[in-house]
């Protein structure tokens, strides 16, 4: 892992990434214990503009941005990161089974993994959360977990199916280990670099999906998140009234954090896949 | 040719399987609640007003199309039925407006939106991606990373940007709608300019976020490609860059061309949130009014369509490419002899 670690640092696109990804996460991290405000408590007016006391100005409900936005980062980071572990382990268990067994344990997965590939995961999503009557901050997470692996399962049989003719495997199964105990210590590392490939992306998509769900309403009800700040804005005509600051940096944030991902794995495809490496 | 109507044959028996298993989720999702919602709210129709008389047709009309004194697989199977007869059910909130109604009024706008801003950002997204993976140092370094931003970028998010800058800010655009409030949809000159109009916005912010996600697509496949034994080929035979530049392109689009297959599943569903930045009438507007006055019947029928049209273009792919590609006819013959 630390050797997996110190080669994806040699990819300066990475590199940048990660720089930007720790200070996304140190500001949603830091932020809401050092400031002592709550996000809902209405400090102004409404929509007051930035100033030196009110760096960002405030919302609709005289809330003040900045402290909102330190814990809707917070929260975003919490459902994309723990979203994105539930779908990548579901994957990698679900691929790595299916692509080391073969036969009728791989035909079941992979329909199972093929119907959920082809119904629209985000019409699962609406479905489920329309139904829930408390959606909090992790059952958010979980859902969108339990609802984004399939991508990942795919990709991790495909690695899985290459790799199990490797002579260690057979080895490893001659000598009498179980199918468990083959695929964690003889497969999984050999494809560690995908997988963490595979949660990178996860993340990232595991936010956005959270921002996409309050916009429409169906966002965590017991906190702050990127999402709602711009969900609210919309709804109480921060646009319209020219209130620039109570949407724009919500918008710029979860931008910077996508963005941020996508390029730390784009700079591991790099360092990975030796047919991206330019000559 | 009989190889390819059994494969045909197949692969509509899967999808026929997966829509049963979309129409069970679809179905059962809403209802597996302790206090299954649907029933809920017709409870608080019935109880809630003071026009008894009204409430009373209303709760009976839920009660009968939902036939909520039955099983749920009973249930389920007359929705199935009345699926089949093209009924979806009534509006909760615009009763006694049929869902399919409602449906069909919003959909031509998100087909309008979606499918040319589709189109347009897949050319263009390509030939990009394809002009960064040549010209290395110039394009990739500038267009790479603007492209992965943009593509970071939601939609909607990209869309709230514009809606502030060019409508609130410069007053270029009008700031919400999909046409002046004051006319009615006809074919006339001055609704289809006034369309048009309010167009620009949301198309832009659709088109410009497939242009990044097509170019950083297409760019990879360039890569890979240019790395490639024939074009080192090519260029020790002193090829020109136009002529190698053209190989490379046709190689690489095909996987793209998949991808533009499934990306048209997307027509109805994937700018819900766009529409509702800028209050455009289409799906997802209506997903959006649904979810907050609690419409299970037409929340229940945006997503039905949302995975139809995904299931349908899915549906189409496949057939064309077992038209197109020999060697998915080849590996479907060899799958079927072991």
């Amino acid at each position: 892992m630390i050797e997996l670690l110190k080669r994806v640092w040699t990819s300066p696109k990475a590199r940048s990434g990660c720089v930007v990804f720790a200070c996304v996460l140190a500001f949603g991290l830091l932020g809401p214990i050092c400031l002592e405000a709550e996000p809902t408590d209405m400090v102004g007016e409404l929509y007051e503009p930035p100033s030196a006391e009110r760096w960002l100005g405030t919302d609709n409900f005289g809330r003040d941005i900045f402290t909102q936005l330190a814990h809707g980062t917070r929260t975003s980071l919490q459902v994309g990161l723990l979203a994105g572990l539930i779908a990548t382990l579901i994957g990698t268990a679900m691929g790595s089974v299916a692509g080391y067994k073969g036969g009728l344990p791989d035909a079941v997965l992979n329909s199972v993994t093929n119907l959920f590939l082809v119904i629209p995961p985000f019409v699962v999503l609406i479905l489920l959360s329309i139904s829930l009557r408390t959606r909090s901050v992790a059952v958010l997470a979980v859902i969108i977990g339990v609802t984004s692996w399939p991508w990942v399962s795919r990709s991790v049989r495909a690695q899985v199916y290459s790799l199990k003719t490797r002579r260690h495997v057979d080895i490893a199964r001659i000598s009498g280990f179980g199918t468990f105990a083959i695929i964690v210590r003889e497969i999984l590392p050999y494809i560690l670099s995908y997988i963490v490939m595979a949660f990178v992306l996860q993340v990232a998509s595991g936010i956005l999906t959270e921002a996409t769900l309050s916009m429409l309403r169906l966002g965590p009800y017991n906190a702050v998140s990127l999402g709602t700040m711009m969900s609210w804005a919309l709804m109480f005509e921060a646009v319209r009234a020219h209130a620039w600051w109570a949407f724009i940096p919500p918008v710029l944030l979860i931008a910077v954090i996508t963005f941020s991902l996508k390029y730390i794995n784009s700079g591991m495809d790099e360092v990975f896949n030796p047919r991206l490496r330019r000559t | 040719m009989r190889r390819f109507a059994s494969y045909i044959g197949k692969r509509f028996g899967w999808y026929l399987l997966t829509l049963v298993f979309a129409l069970v989720l679809n179905f059962y999702l809403p209802r597996l609640v302790p206090g299954d919602p649907i029933s809920q709210i017709v409870s608080q129709i019935a109880t809630g007003g003071v026009e008894s008389e009204t409430m009373q047709r209303l709760y009976d009309t839920y009660v009968e199309e939902f036939g909520l004194d039955r099983s749920l697989p009973a249930q389920f199977l007359s929705y199935v039925g009345m699926l089949f007869r093209g009924n979806l059910g009534t509006s909760f909130s615009q009763y006694p407006k049929p869902v399919t109604r409602i449906l069909a009024d919003a959909l031509p706008w998100s087909f309008a939106l979606q499918l040319p801003a589709l189109v347009v950002g897949w050319i263009v997204g390509n030939v990009l991606g394809a002009v960064a993976a040549y010209r290395k140092r110039v394009f990739d370094h500038v267009l790479f990373p603007l492209s992965l931003f943009l593509n970071s970028i939601p939609h909607y998010a990209l869309g709230i940007l514009l809606l502030y800058f060019l409508a609130v800010a410069l007053d270029w655009f009008p700031v919400a709608g999909g046409y002046d409030q004051a006319l009615t949809v006809s074919f006339s000159a001055r609704f289809i300019g006034s369309a048009a109009y309010h167009y620009v916005l949301p198309f832009a912010s659709v088109v410009l976020v497939t242009v990044g996600g097509q170019a950083i697509g297409m760019r990879e496949m360039s890569i890979y490609e240019l790395n490639s034994d024939y074009v080192l080929y090519c260029r020790s035979l002193g090829l020109g860059s136009g002529k190698i530049i053209r190989y490379v392109f046709k190689n690489a689009v095909l996987p793209q061309i998949t991808g533009f297959a499934t990306s048209l599943g997307m027509v109805v569903g994937g700018s819900l949130v766009t529409e509702i930045v800028f209050s455009y009438p289409g799906i997802g507007q209506v997903l959006f009014t649904a979810i907050r006055q609690s419409d299970y019947p037409l929340i229940q029928g945006c997503t039905l369509l949302i995975t139809l049209a995904v299931l349908g273009a899915n549906f189409l792919m496949d057939i064309s490419y077992g038209l197109i590609d020999p060697r998915i006819r080849a590996a479907e013959v060899e799958e079927a002899a072991t």
